[in-house]
């Protein structure tokens, strides 16, 4: 088996007395789709936020790339090939969705601090984050600001950005929310596209997608993990099918 | 773009076309109120890169504004005594050479931004306006307590700094020296806001969440702004007490950050030429309506108010027929 790339050992989070995660325990390999799932206010963003560095966990230790990063900030993870996307939209709504890329384009190149020659016209720039608009059929909506792009235009803006990182992992949050089916199933493909960039930590409560995509399935409930294991398993697990799969196994999550 | 490029164009002429008006039919005043809207419009458009670029709404910028403009009496003043400014570890000499004056505005100005920039950034919205007036505050009390260097009487600068192969004392001169660092400013500033730096700076306005996801620091990239920012207002003070022969704590007065706001406002945030609009507007009311009532600023205060409520886009923009867009 590869060694993972990502790993969250014991790690734990409360709000006051809220527990979010207890004790969560958690590793992405070489390849693979790892989804979280589980109810509304379970632990899942808690999660994300935690590996991408914007919450620090009480305890516990996160490695990611052969190091630990309990004590880097988000800028110095996402340098290190974390690359997420938000449960709400987040991109820069003034830009078009090209200058969007093209902002994630020149941070991988490593030269934001040059200031006087221009950028909104650098082929080296444009076309990289061309290539990645492609992938994720926004080509013709380049040129379009991004407060003015579709819900699902701009959630594919944020994968799109996030490709631009050529990144090691993507922690994906929610991507096919608020998707109509016909979106959905394209983002389907598209994910299952990714993997061969880097493995993908999903979270997402379309069971459909979920399903169709994950080569593992870790299931939370009230911060722990309850099971994990291939979809088969999980489908069979009946304390999963208790706490939270239930009969709408093939039915969306109304979220 | 195109209509915002001819309206600044139009200003730039205007300005250069007022002072040259002023000499022909022998109005001196003229030219010292060009001279002194060129001086402002620099302070705005350095403003402008912290405010619009950035986002960083500082009511510091008399901070800068007031130590360049005190580097420059400073080291005049020193000069024309013949008094080294410090003899220890080595002995630094007093200068009115403006090129050198305007070196050490600049870095004295610059250093301060950076040390109240990296503790101002720590916070944002209105914190961050309330730290930055404060730290300006500081040094406002500074230099009414410090007695070396005039206390709340300031500082006269007996003769107009010195500039090679010009005579600065000839106004127009001088104000063709104000009007040639505005254009660097002003051409910097757009070179700037369309480079990567600028594309970082203009993500770190919109959502700093994005620009720190995508790996690029908000905080190291507005710093640095802020820093640029600080640089152009701090060379501004210099040219400023150079026209008035006189740098006071006035200079460095919230009034000041104030008006230097105002200019950036009333032009237009982000607008290339707003700074040059507000301020040669303001220069303009003030010696227009500022003869028919002292209470102008109830008027321009109004105006501001209308600005704001409808028209973000400032000056500028009502003339690019985007009053709106902010």
């Amino acid at each position: 088996m590869p060694e993972p790339i990502l790993t969250l050992q014991s790690v734990s989070k409360r709000f006051g007395a809220v527990v979010a995660n207890d004790d969560v325990t958690l590793d992405l390999r070489p390849g693979e789709i790892h989804a979280l799932i589980g109810p509304n206010g379970a632990g899942k963003s808690t999660v994300i936020k935690q590996i991408a560095g914007e919450i620090r966990q009480d305890s516990g230790s996160i490695r990611f790339a052969g190091r630990t990063i309990d004590r880097l900030d988000v800028v110095a993870r996402a340098r290190l090939g974390l690359a997420r996307t938000f449960q709400v939209s987040s991109v820069a709504p003034e830009f078009t969705a090209l200058q969007n890329v093209m902002l994630a384009v020149q941070s991988v190149n490593g030269t934001t601090f040059r200031f006087l020659r221009p950028a909104l016209g650098d082929r080296a720039l444009i076309e990289p984050a061309m290539a990645h608009l492609e992938r994720l059929l926004l080509d013709d909506r380049a040129e379009v600001r991004a407060a003015n792009l579709s819900h699902g235009e701009r959630r594919a803006l944020e994968i799109a950005i996030a490709l631009a990182l050529r990144p090691k992992a993507f922690l994906l949050d929610e991507p096919m929310a608020g998707m109509g089916p016909e979106n959905t199933q394209k983002l389907v493909e598209i994910l299952d596209d990714l993997r061969a960039e880097a493995p993908i930590l999903l979270v997402e409560h379309d069971m459909d997608a979920v399903f169709a995509l994950a080569d593992r399935i870790s299931v939370i409930v009230y911060g722990r993990i309850i099971a994990s294991g291939t979809p088969e398993e999980i489908r069979a697990n009946e304390e999963v099918q208790g706490a939270y799969l239930g009969d709408e196994e093939h039915g969306r999550h109304s979220a | 773009m195109g209509r915002e490029a001819v309206i600044g164009f139009l200003i730039a002429a205007g300005l250069l076309a007022a002072p040259l008006l002023g000499q022909t039919f022998d109005e001196p005043f003229v030219i010292t109120l060009a001279t002194k809207v060129a001086i402002l419009a620099l302070a705005g458009t350095g403003l402008n890169i912290a405010l619009g670029y950035g986002g960083m709404v500082s009511l510091g910028h008399a901070a800068f504004f007031g130590l360049g403009g005190y580097a420059a009496g400073i080291l005049a003043s020193h000069a024309l005594n013949y008094e080294p400014l410090f003899t220890w570890p080595l002995t630094v000499e007093g200068t009115t050479l403006m090129p050198i004056i305007w070196c050490v505005a600049i870095l004295v100005s610059g250093v301060a931004a950076l040390v109240i920039g990296a503790l101002s950034l720590r916070t944002s919205g209105v914190f961050f306006i309330m730290i930055t007036l404060a730290f300006a505050q500081m040094v406002y009390y500074f230099a009414i307590s410090w007695p070396a260097y005039g206390g709340e009487d300031g500082l006269s600068i007996y003769i107009r700094n010195e500039f090679p192969g010009l005579n600065t004392l000839d106004p127009l001169s001088f104000f063709a020296v104000c009007y040639v660092l505005l254009g660097f400013a002003i051409a910097f500033s757009f070179l700037l806001s369309r480079s990567r730096f600028g594309l970082a700076l203009n993500g770190a306005r919109q959502n700093a969440q994005r620009l720190a996801t995508v790996g690029i620091s908000p905080f190291r990239v507005k710093l640095t702004a802020f820093v640029i920012s600080g640089m152009m207002a701090g060379l501004a003070g210099a040219l400023y007490a150079d026209l008035n022969r006189f740098v006071s704590p006035s200079m460095l007065s919230w009034h000041t950050s104030g008006e230097i706001m105002v200019f950036v406002i009333l032009g237009g945030v982000r607008r290339l030429f707003g700074p040059c609009a507000g301020a040669a507007l303001y220069i303009v009311l003030e010696h227009t309506l500022g003869d028919v009532s002292e209470h102008w600023l109830l008027l321009l205060g109004a105006v501001l108010v209308a600005l704001v409520l409808f028209a973000r886009g400032g000056v500028i923009g009502i003339l690019a027929g985007q009053p709106r867009h902010a």
